[in-house]
């Protein structure tokens, strides 16, 4: 204990905390990256899974095996496939990239369903009455289901992107300088384990909180249609 | 030769056939009554003629064009030419009153949206909604977007105009607006088709009735003739339950 109180001057010294702010920086990059790319790709998937017609029952099963069996594969599996799959394909990707491409690839799954369930959210009859008029099924889905959709989605998004941000720290296996992976180095350079640890996790929710914040006010902006209005109007703008 | 020729149509729900060979057929600006017992088919037919609930078998004929419903690019000419409007209005809720009534216009006609719109208002006026073209959907009472899914139909300059139920979903007091819009396009020589339970109003602007009851035609005539002395069993005994003279 008294070595920890001894060390603090000097943990939190210049370089360390650059250190710590360059991997705070790092982690959430890493987050907000790979779930906007996955968030955007499980649209993607969740369309194509849609796919009326009996030419597309292999692509259905596909897009709906995609889903099923990332869901059951443990993150840090996913991580070291990535890792030895691009390695393999290309030595010189950056362990960022691989990161990325990892939680990339286990978000694609998880919002994949909660954009399903958005989708359905949005009554039959919409869909029909854009039909009546020849919409397509891009633009049925674009103008009509998703703007309703939105508000049934956007929270639980932002829930999963939150905790996600925890789980990045198991990238810290295979390298990639983030929060934990510094925790370590600290550890391992002999400053006591609480103190880094502590300030480690002090990190994570600084990184987490205000988002968790933002999610919880567009779920109640978004509950009601006045406020879905309010907020069309702000993003159109 | 008839504007519309429904012949022989079938449709099914999964094993069940709701549609067992349904014919009738309806001239330029007439109006044809669906009436019948719930479960009929009356609104599966307006489906169908919509592409919206899958024809099994029989023929359509529009304008003299014969219509393939397994065929894409027949059904979007169904649809281009007919309108439907729901029990449920259906209205899109994430648009304004305006924004419904110019979408398909804009983004499927292709009309230029000066026209489109001075249309849109047009229509708006005609069901009395004029000062609600920036409303949403849930700022309305169910009369008026009754009225504003009539406006909306009515944007698309539809050949045959499809109302399934219009008032079925309505307060009473709120039934005679939607009524009287609709007996404005009748007066106006709209060729339309409506399913309804509003037997005076029928009475009223139907040049045709027909009467169905378990997915069959069991009927049909002018109003006065059908609804006073009914040939069938089934339809004097339908007619007698539902008519208070």
């Amino acid at each position: 204990m008294e070595r920890m109180i001894e060390q603090i001057p000097r943990f939190f010294s210049a370089q360390n905390l650059t250190l710590l702010l360059e991997a705070a920086g790092l982690t959430l990059a890493m987050t907000l990256v790979g779930c906007l790319i996955g968030f955007g790709l499980a649209f993607v998937l969740v369309f194509l899974r849609q796919t009326p017609g009996l030419w597309a029952l292999p692509l259905r099963w596909i897009c709906i095996a995609y889903v099923e069996v990332f869901r059951r594969i443990p993150f840090i599996v996913v991580i070291y496939l990535v890792l030895f799959f691009i390695q393999a394909v290309t030595p010189d990707a950056s362990l960022f990239t691989i990161a990325v491409i990892a939680i990339c690839l286990y978000a694609v799954a998880y919002t994949a369903d909660i954009i399903r369930g958005g989708i359905e959210s949005v009554p039959r009859t919409q869909v029909e009455a854009a039909e009546a008029m020849n919409l397509s099924r891009l633009q049925t889905q674009l103008k009509i289901v998703l703007p309703q959709a939105w508000p049934v989605i956007v929270p639980p998004a932002i829930a999963f992107a939150v905790s996600f941000i925890k789980d990045t720290a198991l990238v810290s296996q295979v390298g990639v300088f983030e929060l934990t992976f510094r925790g370590k180095e600290l550890n391992n350079q002999g400053y006591s384990g609480i103190l880094v640890f502590g300030t480690i996790a002090l990190c994570y929710f600084l990184l987490s909180f205000p988002l968790s914040l933002l999610g919880q006010y567009l779920e109640k902006r978004l509950g009601t249609p006045r406020g879905q209005r309010r907020a069309r109007k702000i993003w159109r703008t | 030769m008839a504007h519309l020729a429904v012949n022989d149509v079938r449709a099914k729900y999964g094993a069940l056939e709701v549609l067992k060979g349904i014919s009738f057929s309806i001239e330029k600006g007439e109006i044809a009554a669906l009436v019948g017992p719930s479960g009929s088919g009356k609104s599966t037919v307006l489906r169908a003629l919509m592409g919206l609930t899958p024809v099994t078998g029989g023929h359509v004929a529009l304008a003299g064009d014969q219509l393939d419903y397994s065929n894409a690019k027949s059904v979007r000419a169904a649809r281009d030419r007919m309108a439907i409007v729901f029990q449920q209005y259906n209205l899109f809720q994430n648009m304004t009153v305006m924004q419904n009534l110019t979408l398909a216009p804009l983004k499927i006609k292709r009309w230029p949206r000066a026209e489109v719109e001075s249309e849109a208002r047009r229509l708006l006026g005609l069901v009395g909604l004029g000062d609600k073209a920036d409303a949403y959907s849930d700022q309305l009472s169910g009369g008026q977007q009754q009225r504003v899914a009539l406006a909306r139909a009515l944007a698309l300059k539809p050949q045959i105009l499809l109302l399934d139920e219009v008032t079925s979903a309505l307060d009473p007091e709120l039934v005679n607006e939607v009524l009287d819009a609709v007996g404005k396009l009748a007066a106006e020589g709209m060729t339309m088709i409506i399913v309804s339970h509003e037997m005076a109003f029928v009475r009223e602007v139907a040049d045709k009735v027909i009467f169905m009851d378990g997915g069959q035609i069991v009927e049909s005539g002018e109003p006065a003739a059908l609804f006073d002395s009914p040939r069938t069993d089934r339809a004097r005994d339908f007619f007698s339950k539902i008519l208070r003279h």
